[in-house]
């Protein structure tokens, strides 16, 4: 249980996603001029990480790691399917990402008016797939482990978006140089907002 | 590259011309059309695995732009998602392979964001804006053009970042041996990820402060 909620504190402020890893950016820049859409985002990313990341998990560890098939019998013992994962992994976050986008429709109209075409570029951020990818690379040793990284990277990024969210809607009224108007200066504040995120380091719990 | 060819081949029109260059600064994929971002960054702190990667995005975008160019009146529209992503997914392993084939180490350097190259937005980016609606030559043309302009800020911010954080230039020390003695110390922060969005803030107030009509209103 302690390792679980190590897992999870780590994954949502440690390793964060965008500001150690940098994963899920581009709908972290385009989604982040209100706060309102960007909570919708976090939230329907955070229900994709929590889901996509434990199904890999099993992908892998029963279908595609070397061995991983000896449960159909000895002779499967040797194969080694793990290059495919990319195409496995890619096909499972597609397939709940047009999950998710049917619930959304279906209970919160306005919250899918709102997310627009970014609702089904969850499937292509790197956020997502990054989650299975470092799952995979990390070697997690029981689905609850996976399934804690997955929630907590999710809500570490939910975070990360909202923060800057909340300090977009604020910058509007300075007088930010001409140049570095909208792109640039989001680029700088997310640099300075992961420098604070990096007072996180090295704790322990 | 190319510029030797451009007068043997008539394929290379003006607007060939202005498809592989202009990624490189007015329409960057960086710095203008936000695209890519989450990969261009991680794998900065180094030029090599820079490069590395840069080839790779290049490779396949290229490659992914010319096939479903050529596929492009076959894909029912509906599905068309999953069949660029299974394009896009076959030639990341393609990759990936070769990479552990041929340059283990960074290959491991670059841990996953080699398979995220797959989800590598201006991979899909440019599939959906060019390649769907224009012929294969011009779509191979503006994926090398767009890797391209992935690669050069991916170099640049490379090339600061490992220069002032470990004083070296693709390995080699370049920092003369007498600054340090008069007390010159490595930037330690540049080899922390914070810096790179950094790196890349400054390069978006240069660009734009030199071509005023990218400037946005906020």
């Amino acid at each position: 249980m302690e390792n679980l909620i190590n897992i999870f504190v780590k994954s949502i402020f440690i390793d964060n996603m965008i500001f150690a890893y940098f994963l899920g950016m581009c709908s972290y820049l385009a989604v982040s001029k209100t706060v309102k859409t960007s909570v919708g985002l976090g939230i329907a990313v955070i229900f994709v990480l929590g889901i996509t990341v434990p199904v890999d998990y099993l992908i892998n560890n029963y279908l595609l790691r070397k061995g991983a098939l000896s449960w159909l019998g000895g002779e499967f013992a040797n194969i080694d399917l793990s290059f495919l994962s990319f195409i496995m992994f890619i096909a499972v976050i597609a397939s709940m990402v047009q999950l998710v986008e049917m619930v959304i429709e279906k209970f919160s109209p306005t919250l899918y008016a709102s997310l627009g075409i970014f609702l089904p570029l969850i499937a292509v951020n790197c956020a997502i797939l990054g989650g299975s990818l470092f799952m995979q690379e990390r070697d997690y040793e029981s689905i609850a482990e996976a399934t804690a990284f997955g929630l907590g990277s999710g809500i570490g990024w939910f975070l990360a978006i909202v923060a800057i969210a909340a300090i977009r809607e604020k910058i509007r009224y300075s007088n930010v140089p001409k140049p570095l108007r909208g792109l640039g200066i989001t680029f700088i504040i997310t640099g300075l907002m992961g420098i604070a995120f990096m007072s996180f380091m090295g704790i322990k719990l | 590259m190319s510029t030797a060819k451009t007068e043997r081949e008539p394929m290379f029109s003006a607007k060939i011309k202005k498809l592989l260059l202009g990624p490189l600064n007015k329409d960057n994929p960086i710095t203008v059309q936000v695209l890519g971002i989450c990969s261009a960054l991680a794998v900065t702190v180094k030029l090599e695995p820079a490069f590395v990667m840069a080839l790779s995005v290049i490779a396949v975008t290229a490659i992914s732009n010319l096939s479903i160019s050529l596929l492009r009146n076959t894909i029912p529209p509906r599905i068309r998602i999953i069949v660029q992503l299974t394009v896009i997914a076959a030639l990341v392993i393609l990759v990936d392979q070769i990479l552990k084939a041929y340059v283990y180490d960074v290959s491991k350097q670059l841990s996953v964001f080699v398979g995220l190259i797959i989800t590598n937005c201006i991979i899909m980016g440019r599939l959906e804006a060019f390649a769907m609606a224009n012929k294969p030559w011009p779509s191979f043309v503006d994926g090398v053009g767009n890797g391209l302009g992935y690669g050069i800020i991916l170099i640049i911010v490379a090339f600061f970042r490992e220069l002032l954080g470990s004083g070296t230039v693709w390995g080699y020390h370049v920092m003369p041996k007498a600054f340090y003695e008069l007390g010159y110390v490595n930037n330690g922060l540049m080899i922390l990820p914070p810096m790179a969005l950094i790196v890349v803030g400054i390069i978006i107030w240069v660009q734009r402060a030199k071509n005023p009509d990218l400037q946005e209103e906020n």
